[in-house]
């Protein structure tokens, strides 16, 4: 059996992570859970850029820095050498959403698509955040952002739902595509330590809130994010071998928050309330999501 | 003055931790060990992380603990250094061991 790295901090303090924001909390768990013998690649975004302000960084496991749209690639690199000096690795890529879901997408797909032995972490924080808050194909409907304005022109901030990323991995046919949220802590651990156990690419799509672009209090991330998932909005399941038919959902709320409880804590959404059909459309949407899909629903 | 290395290379791991970003808090977490049970929650969600898991015998047992039983188990302390009191901690701690106040200067 593997070893036990829990105790263990691959992450070191003293980052320039904004008070409260989630991505840390989801690296620190991914890293311990992998352990020393890992390599990371890092898309630029909030994670890249403030954990290794040069000279100094964060990572205590081989980091590298990589453009914003070839984590994944590089990753794939990686992992090819280290298979041709016959090494065991944990080969692990992480990327925002703006370097998964839009510019980093098509070397994503290359890298799957060739099998590569590759856990590709998204931390979606639903914007391009270290940029100052533009919107992704990530942000949901309703959200505002820099490039998603809320005023008379538009008062609804991001008018296009959220791509559904995990399923678009899925649909690769990959061993392993999944969803994920760390205030649901031990489905979280089980899907990177089930991830990390499977030969061939994979691919997480952990939900990370930002303080400083979800607007929120930094004392409420944990909070947040459990709402994200409580009100239906941010499922969690797998997918194996792009068997939809045989998707898990991994949690079911015993009862579904109003989505209200997960909009009001943030200020990105506090427009949404000057109009009840907004909040109406956004628990629609939710509503329909789990009549479909609810049925799959496997503790 | 530091000199910049080939291809920006950072020989030493976790080296960040010459960055005492404590000094950030505004807030400030405390906690109160007699309330304290021991359940690790604002250890696994520091963002930091901030908190340490110490597993010492002898501090196990010389830490107040609501029961005696839970002397068994590690005990958590906040690292001042590094806590940026963003307050994960005080909202998660499911007894309300954790007290936040505002940070004197
Ligand atoms: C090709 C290219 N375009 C733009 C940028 C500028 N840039 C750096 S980080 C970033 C946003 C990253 O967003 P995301 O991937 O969502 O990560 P986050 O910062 O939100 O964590 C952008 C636009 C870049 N580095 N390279
Ligand atoms: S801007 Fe958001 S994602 Fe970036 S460090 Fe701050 S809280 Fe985290
Ligand atoms: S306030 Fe935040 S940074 Fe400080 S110890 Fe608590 S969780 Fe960690
Ligand atoms: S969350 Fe509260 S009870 Fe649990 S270890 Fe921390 S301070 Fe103690
Ligand atoms: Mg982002």
């Amino acid at each position: 059996m593997s070893e036990n790295y829990e105790n263990m901090e691959f992450f070191a303090p003293g980052h320039g992570m904004c008070a409260g924001c989630a991505a840390p909390i989801i690296v620190r768990w991914i890293l311990k859970l992998a352990g020393p013998n890992t390599i990371v690649t890092n898309a630029t975004g909030c994670l890249e850029v403030v954990t290794t302000a040069y000279p100094r960084t964060s990572w205590r496991v081989p980091w590298l820095h990589i453009a914003f749209e070839n984590a994944a690639a590089a990753a794939a690199g990686v992992e090819a050498a280290t298979r041709a000096k016959g090494e065991k690795l944990n080969i692990i890529a992480f990327g925002g959403d703006g370097g998964t879901v839009d510019i980093g997408f098509q070397a994503l797909s290359g890298m799957v698509e060739r099998g590569h032995n590759v856990l590709y972490i998204l931390y979606d924080n639903e914007a391009y955040m270290n940029t100052g808050i533009q919107r992704s194909g990530a942000t949901p409907w309703g959200a505002w952002t820099t490039t998603s304005k809320v005023g008379n022109a538009n008062p609804i901030g991001k008018m296009r739902p959220k791509k559904p990323i995990a399923k678009i991995l899925a649909a690769h046919d990959i061993p392993y595509a999944a969803t994920a949220n760390p205030a649901f802590f031990q489905d979280f651990k089980k899907k990177v330590k089930k991830a990390l156990s499977i030969e061939g690419p994979k691919f997480l799509h952990v939900l990370s809130s930002c303080t400083t672009g979800w607007r929120h209090d930094p004392s409420k991330t944990i909070e947040i994010l459990r709402l994200a998932t409580d009100t239906g909005l941010f499922p969690l399941y797998e997918i194996e071998n792009g068997d939809f038919e045989n998707m898990r959902i991994t949690y079911k709320p015993k009862k579904f928050k109003p989505v209200e409880e997960y909009l009001k804590m943030q200020g990105r959404f506090r427009h949404l309330f000057k109009n009840p059909e907004y909040v109406k459309k956004l628990q629609r949407d939710v509503d329909e999501w789990w009549a479909k899909y609810g049925k799959y629903y496997c503790p | 003055m530091e000199v910049i290395t080939r291809g920006a290379v950072i020989p030493e791991p976790g080296n960040s931790v010459e960055n005492k970003t404590g000094t950030w808090r505004v807030f400030k977490p405390i906690i109160h060990y007699e309330k304290c049970i021991r359940c690790l929650i604002c250890w696994q969600f520091c963002p930091e992380p901030a908190i340490l898991k110490i597993d010492d015998e002898k501090v196990k047992k010389e830490t107040p603990a609501p029961k005696e039983p839970l002397k068994r188990l590690p005990v958590v302390e906040i690292d001042y250094d590094y806590c940026k009191g963003c307050g994960i901690c005080y909202n998660e701690c499911p007894v309300n061991a954790i007290e936040f106040v505002k940070e004197e200067k």
